[in-house]
């Protein structure tokens, strides 16, 4: 007990997981929206757009998420100049290297979460859309007000596990130097190789910490929020 | 149904046992004649895999001395062994020796026996050719470079934190890179490691070390912990590699092309850390 006291006052394990939280929350958020909008292209009617939508799908969920952030620094910012952060700021690489891992996890998780609202969309019975095809909605106001409201609530339980991957997978920024959970493990093992397992087990614990209430928080609003039908 | 779960899950924990007790037995440092060597792979100039091939100082140190412990080189075994799994490789037997840029230090002892030094390095910076920084007092308001985890990045902290931008990648070859494309200013971490680099065929004449280093590393050859007996017999090689001027030619031949030149009151190492 005494050695696990020591360990939390050596490293700033709190703020490691401060930051694979922020991430987290950051890159769920954005990953939500692209999403949305990737599974809306794929549903439409419109040859191009569901093209564009399943394009990207499986081009991104297929390409190693390491790649993914690794390309968003190497590639976008040291090849092309892309920065994303004020570049005369004392702090420009941590921010930017923040907000690269931001870009780089909302892009990968979008097309899982787009999977899981398609499955979703895929719940809600044809009969509702012809119903509100019938009532003169256009596809978009069908969309909005009959089908993805549903969608939603049939897709909580598979969204709820993309959560739960983004937060685990949130530790592959450390690749590019953003000082999360992981980077911060990768330092204790390098300085207390005596007490690895230690160090592994609380960090296990940590995720453990983060992923199981969104698990059981999910599962039951899933159970909750279900159109029964 | 439940005696079915019940005999599934004793098949499954034979089937895993009978595996692992198979990866002990091809695993075992000594076992058939055959020796387990650790070295890195990624790092050009002391550890590096190249096809089928492995080159550098480190492994021309671990073939030497393999060969006075009694392995010809056909007998001798490469393994890939990362910073973070070096401890747990020798713990679990799964290699002999370690000779992957490995610092002896104090926390390190605790856990396994180094025998040498068998070189001593010091912590330095890789800049462009024609850059203007000629050691770490001009990197006031710089973009430097090191390895997540690593001393280097550590000690750049310690030392200069509140002045230095730290970029940390999860290798060195990124690093490198960075540079390169003029996003970083500095490659920081041991001479020996940012010679290997600027001697690259793809790098040459594009990057200078510095040559002020700001540390001391040494580093040793990693052991099982209380593997007195072999610490002893690689001392002994060591001193005779030393002696004999094979460790000048291993020298001349990895980093001699890099131009870089080791402080020659430390290198070659003519005294070795008693074993314990």
């Amino acid at each position: 007990m005494h050695l696990i006291s020591e360990l939390f006052s050596d490293y700033p394990i709190f703020g490691a997981f401060k930051q694979t939280i922020y991430l987290t929350l950051l890159s769920a958020v954005f990953a939500l929206l692209i999403g949305t909008v990737v599974a809306v292209m794929r549903v439409s009617p419109i040859r191009v757009l569901q093209l564009i939508g399943t394009g990207y799908v499986n081009i991104v969920r297929n390409t190693p998420l390491t790649l993914v952030i690794v390309f968003c620094n190497l590639g976008l910012f040291i090849q092309l100049g892309v920065a994303v952060a004020n570049k005369s700021s004392d702090t420009f690489i941590d921010t930017n290297n923040f907000r690269l891992a931001v870009l780089g996890l909302s892009v990968y998780h979008a097309s899982f979460v787009a999977e899981a609202i398609r499955s979703g969309v895929n719940t809600v019975p044809l009969g509702q859309a012809e119903a509100a095809r019938a009532i003169g909605l256009p596809f978009l106001k069908t969309l909005r007000h009959v089908v993805l409201p549903q969608a939603f609530r049939g897709a909580i339980a598979p969204l709820g596990n993309v959560l739960i991957a983004l937060t685990k997978n949130s530790t592959v920024a450390s690749v590019i130097g953003v000082a999360d959970s992981s980077a911060t493990m990768k330092d204790m093992m390098e300085n207390r190789p005596d007490v690895l397992f230690v160090t592994f087990g609380i960090f296990a614990v940590g995720f453990v910490i983060l992923t199981l209430p969104v698990g059981i928080l999910f599962t039951s609003l899933s159970k909750r929020l279900a159109v029964k039908r | 149904m439940r005696q079915r779960i019940i005999a599934a899950l004793g098949v499954t924990v034979l089937a895993v046992t009978g595996l692992t007790a198979c990866g002990d037995d091809s695993g075992s440092g000594g076992g058939g004649g055959k020796i387990v060597i650790g070295v890195k792979f990624d790092q050009p100039g002391l550890g590096l895999k190249e096809g089928s091939k492995n080159t550098g100082m480190d492994v021309d140190v671990a073939k030497y001395v393999a060969k006075e412990l009694g392995y010809a080189e056909d007998k001798i075994e490469f393994k890939e062994s990362p910073s973070a799994q070096r401890e747990t490789l020798l713990a679990n037997g799964q290699v002999k020796m370690i000779l992957a840029t490995y610092s002896i230090t104090d926390a390190r002892k605790e856990k396994v026996s180094f025998a040498g030094p068998y070189l001593v390095a010091g912590q330095d910076l890789l800049v462009k050719a024609d850059s203007t920084i000629t050691g770490p007092e001009d990197l006031a308001g710089k973009k430097l470079c090191s390895v997540t985890g690593s001393t280097s990045a550590q000690k750049v902290a310690d030392k200069f934190a509140k002045t230095v931008q730290l970029q940390k990648y999860d290798t060195y070859s990124k690093c490198v890179e960075a540079l390169a494309g003029g996003a970083i200013d500095a490659v920081t971490t041991d001479n020996t490691i940012l010679a290997g680099f600027a001697a690259q065929p793809a790098n040459q004449g594009k990057f200078k070390v510095v040559g002020k280093t700001f540390s001391t590393e040494h580093y040793g050859v990693g052991l099982k912990k209380g593997d007195k007996d072999t610490c002893e017999k690689v001392n002994t090689a060591l001193k005779k590699m030393v002696d004999s001027g094979e460790w000048q030619k291993a020298f001349d031949a990895n980093i001699g092309p890099s131009g870089l030149k080791l402080d020659p009151a430390t290198n070659p190492p003519k005294t070795f850390d008693p074993c314990a």
